[in-house]
């Protein structure tokens, strides 16, 4: 278990360097970083102010070893916009973010856990279409449309929720529904396709065979064995549903970092892009790594390997 | 000895998209306490959906139809789920041939073990224990406490078995059913459960219905026995007199295919029986067997052979009269 | 002595041994033309590449001609809609109807080429990984874990808002950060097609690794690559649209789906036809290659549902 462990460190370690130097070459890609914080109206002084301002100038090693070593200690510089630090500018809206993902995994799952679960018990009959075709049209639907038309159904249309801020829990219901209805299909096959697998597998059979009744079997062993895999699931989709805020938070006009990123690229406000980029990154690499371990929890085989 | 089981007309055909295979054809036969029955044939017989059958365990598929299938006196051929369930794992246990799949990986040894007896018996948590470890004991397994707390696959392959058979114990069923126990293991753990099973069926007076396509098998542990062929009885008998004095073809042949060392003169030709065994889909006329019965003759085409009654314990499905007039 | 086997003679009924199975590849063929949800979707594709195709024939307008004493007319189903412009103008007087049809040209080549890139660099590496293992298979794993990171959307919109909006630019990012589930599909198809033993006869009969990978390896993996990019279709169009929604993808005036719910964003309220009608357009589009994805899988390899 601890050389398991340790291993998933080392990698995750690994992932968090690579994804650091992506994010610190990402605003580079333009050439000249500090033509693009300038702005297009800036004079040749003003750009050769930012380059010496931001050192910019150095060797790129330099530069890069400099900024995660800061970013290691949680200072990611100032925002030229803002004038104040990255740090506290992320910190004020990272709370958003977290609470508008954790609502939207939630719903996810509760979602898709019943219907997932109804499938797998009745293959290939009308539930089990009906599941998919639920799961289909969650892949279909562009998520910012979704939340555009949420929007003149129920604040415009029927006055139920409001349009957009971040004051009560009432603003956060159309953004989960929005965010967390696109992750359905992902966990709604998964919990099918191994149910189905598990449904059909000897321990099962057992099981069926001592009598038990249907609520044991199927709550008590069959969901305990699939949902192994849907907890490492919960932790990559909840990586990818922080990514996808910037479209979400965009159209609620939640406070969020995804807010904020785009914002900040709409202001060439550099730094806090590339914080953000570099934050949303290793908050996925710690999560498939609390998920490796999990999974090593739930499952005593692979604690063995 | 009370009659246990008596099954009589039992059918189960599956749906195939090249027709309806009749997997199970009018199998019949009855199990008494204290008793072996072994059911042998090649693989695709139909004896383990036969079992199946008897608990209602079949495929969702599949459809079952049974004359009589009586068991303690109870007629259960149109039975609820629910009275079947009540009687699985209590009053009918089953034994599957994959110990290594068996358990499930995530619960422990006890969890398993006790779970069916919580249930069927409410018994108290310390009640179910100590008949785990009671029978855990019985099954030939040491430091049975300990076990208790060990997961599936901490354990080899004949462990599981022994577990299996213990956890089929755990209500003091009537009726185990053991479908192929021991093909899954090697060959010197195989005489071991065997000999287990042998032990605990006459100390419990159960009756036990064995299931295997191994003949070697059957001479150890089985007191009588039902030849299948293509989903059909074809001979039927106490072991010492089939193996004795083996009256259909088939069984004929498959002794044959048995080295007797002592019986069977070095450089003979080990016997086998040539053919493939034919799918039963469709109208089948005739004797299943023909195409492949040295004795077949052109009625055998034609006519439907029923399995009679020979003498005492005593039935064969074969229309060479010869034979049967022994 | 006895006989033995008769061959059942033509016409000989009663034993089973004359029962035919269906080829699978009649099964394949006889599956697919009965799955609802495959022709479907193969309907949907097939009319919009002929609006795609047929484009300037079926315009009634010019996509980018103004008019702005014809803006904001709405659609015909609704009063002061008329047949002029049937799904009525947008705030600068164009069309609605031509754009629409223009604006599946960008989601079709956009959405194809995407698909190509990101099939062309996820197949590579994908086959590699599961062909060679060890060390290289390592390094791929790492490299999508280092893909699956970082945010792909946030990543986009910074690389695009840094170089320049176009088409092009579209589709270069695009492709270089989608093929990850090329990637992680084709891998584990090759990983159980390898050790199969018609790769090894033509490892022992001396084929260099090109041609095994080429003629061997790749034919069988034809079905779940088929599957795998047709999704990827429509997660690339999707993914423009969202670009172009934010405002860092195509460029005004190009008439891009997801372009148009952003300029109709601000009319919404009181004009919703402006988002609703590129939304489902985009919706059904999108079902469309889903349903024929998934259509195919449950075809060809049903288990992976």
């Amino acid at each position: 278990m601890i050389v398991y462990t340790l291993k998933r460190l080392a990698l995750a370690f690994l992932v968090a360097v690579t994804v650091s130097m992506v994010s610190f070459m990402l605003i580079r890609v333009s050439g000249d970083p500090a033509i693009a914080l300038a702005g297009e109206a800036a004079s040749a002084e003003q750009i050769q102010h930012i380059r010496e301002h931001y050192g910019f100038n150095r060797p790129l090693l330099v530069q890069y070893l400099d900024w995660s070593w800061r970013a290691l200690q949680g200072d990611f510089g100032e925002s030229p916009y803002f004038r104040l630090p990255v740090s506290q500018i992320m910190g004020d809206r990272i709370g958003v973010t977290m609470t508008l993902g954790g609502y939207a995994l939630v719903f996810a799952v509760l979602l898709s856990l019943p219907l997932g679960i109804l499938a797998a018990v009745h293959p290939n009959t009308w539930v089990d279409r009906l599941a998919l075709g639920i799961a289909v049209l969650g892949q279909a639907m562009p998520s910012f449309w979704f939340g555009l038309i949420m929007i003149i159904f129920f604040s415009v249309t029927l006055r139920w929720l409001p349009v957009s801020g971040t004051d009560s829990w009432r603003h956060f219901v159309m953004p989960t529904i929005a965010l967390g209805y696109y992750g359905t299909p992902a966990f709604m096959r998964l919990i099918r396709s191994g149910m189905i697998e598990v449904l059909s597998s000897d321990y099962i059979r057992t099981a069926r065979a001592k009598g038990l009744r249907w609520p044991t079997i199927l709550f008590k062993h069959a969901l305990r064995n699939a949902i192994i895999p849907v907890v490492s699931l919960a932790a990559v989709q909840f990586g990818f549903m922080l990514g996808g805020s910037i479209i979400i938070e965009s159209v609620f006009a939640l406070h969020g970092i995804g807010y904020l990123a785009w914002e900040s690229i709409g202001r060439s406000d550099l730094p806090v892009v590339q914080a953000i980029v570099l934050t949303l990154s290793l908050i996925y690499v710690v999560l498939t790594l609390l998920s490796d371990i999990l999974n090593a929890v739930l499952d005593p085989r692979i604690r063995v390997k | 000895m009370g009659l246990i089981l008596e099954v009589e007309g039992l059918h189960v055909d599956l749906p195939l998209p090249a027709g309806r295979l009749q997997a199970v054809r009018n199998v019949r036969f009855e199990v008494s306490q204290g008793e072996t029955l072994s059911l042998v044939g090649e693989s695709g017989c139909g004896k383990s959906l036969t079992a199946l059958a008897l608990m209602d365990l079949l495929p969702p598929r599949a459809i079952r139809r049974a004359g009589k299938l009586v068991f303690e006196g109870r007629d259960l051929s149109g039975a609820a789920e629910d009275t079947m369930a009540h009687l699985r794992g209590n009053r009918m246990a089953m034994i599957f041939q994959e110990p290594m799949t068996s358990l499930n990986p995530c619960y422990t040894i006890g969890n398993q073990l006790v779970e069916a007896y919580l249930q069927h018996r409410r018994a108290s948590k310390r009640e179910a224990r100590e008949r785990a470890v009671f029978l855990l004991e019985k099954v030939g397994i040491t430091a049975a406490g300990s076990r208790l707390k060990q997961f599936p696959h901490q354990l080899s392959g004949g462990l599981r078995q022994r577990i299996m058979i213990a956890m089929g114990l755990m209500c003091g069923p009537s009726l185990i059913i053991a479908d192929e126990p021991t093909t899954a293991l090697d060959v010197t753990i195989q005489a071991q459960i065997l000999a287990l099973l042998a032990d605990l069926q006459r100390e419990f007076q159960m009756g036990l219905i064995l299931i295997t396509h191994d003949l070697g098998v059957v001479a150890r542990v089985a007191h009588r026995l039902c030849v299948m062929y293509c989903g059909q009885v074809v001979e039927t008998g106490t072991t010492k007199e089939v193996f004795a004095r083996p009256l259909h073809p088939y069984t004929q042949g498959l002794l044959r295919c048995i080295p007797v060392p002592g019986r069977l003169e070095p450089g003979s030709e080990l016997g086998s029986i040539p053919g493939l065994v034919p799918t039963p889909i469709g109208v089948l006329k005739g004797c299943t067997f023909r195409n492949r019965c040295p004795k077949s003759r052109p009625e055998c085409v034609v006519e439907n052979p029923h399995l009679r009654e020979i003498g005492p314990n005593r039935a064969l499905r074969c229309l060479d009269t010869l034979a049967s007039a022994d | 002595m006895s006989s033995y086997i008769s061959s059942s003679s033509p016409g000989e009924t009663g034993l089973g041994l004359e029962v035919v199975f269906p080829s699978s590849r009649q099964i394949v063929r006889r599956a697919m033309l009965r799955h609802k949800g495959f022709l479907m979707g193969l309907a949907v594709i097939i009319v919009v590449t002929l609006l795609t195709i047929l484009a300037p024939v079926l315009a009634t307008h010019d996509p980018y001609a103004q008019d702005l004493g014809q803006r904001l007319i709405p659609p015909v189903w609704q009063e002061k809609g008329n047949w002029d412009h049937p799904l009525g103008t947008d705030n600068l007087g164009r069309d609605y109807l031509s754009r629409l049809i223009y604006g599946s040209r960008v989601s079709l080549l956009i959405g194809l080429s995407v698909m190509l890139i990101a099939g062309l660099i996820g197949t590579t590496l994908g086959l590699l990984a599961g062909y060679f293992g060890g060390k290289i298979d390592m390094f791929v794993s790492f490299l999508i874990t280092v893909r699956l990171a970082l945010p792909a959307v946030l990543v986009a919109v910074a690389v695009v808002s840094l170089i320049g909006g176009s088409m092009r630019i579209v589709i270069l990012v695009l492709g270089l950060l989608v093929w990850d589930r090329f990637a992680v599909v084709i891998r584990a198809s090759t990983q159980q097609i390898r050790p199969l033993d018609y790769v090894a006869a033509a490892t022992s009969a001396g084929c260099s690794t090109f041609r095994i990978l080429a003629h061997e390896i790749l034919p069988n993996l034809m079905n779940n690559l088929i599957v795998v990019a047709t999704l990827e279709v429509a997660r690339a169009i999707l993914l423009e649209a969202a670009l172009s929604f934010l405002g860092m993808g195509v460029q005004p005036p190009t008439p891009s789906w997801g372009l148009m719910i952003s300029e109709g964003k601000e009319f919404m309220f009181f004009y919703p036809y402006l988002i609703t009608i590129p939304g489902v357009a985009l919706f059904l589009l999108l079902l469309g290659f889903n349903l024929l994805g998934d259509g195919i899988r449950d075809v060809t390899a049903p288990e992976g549902r």
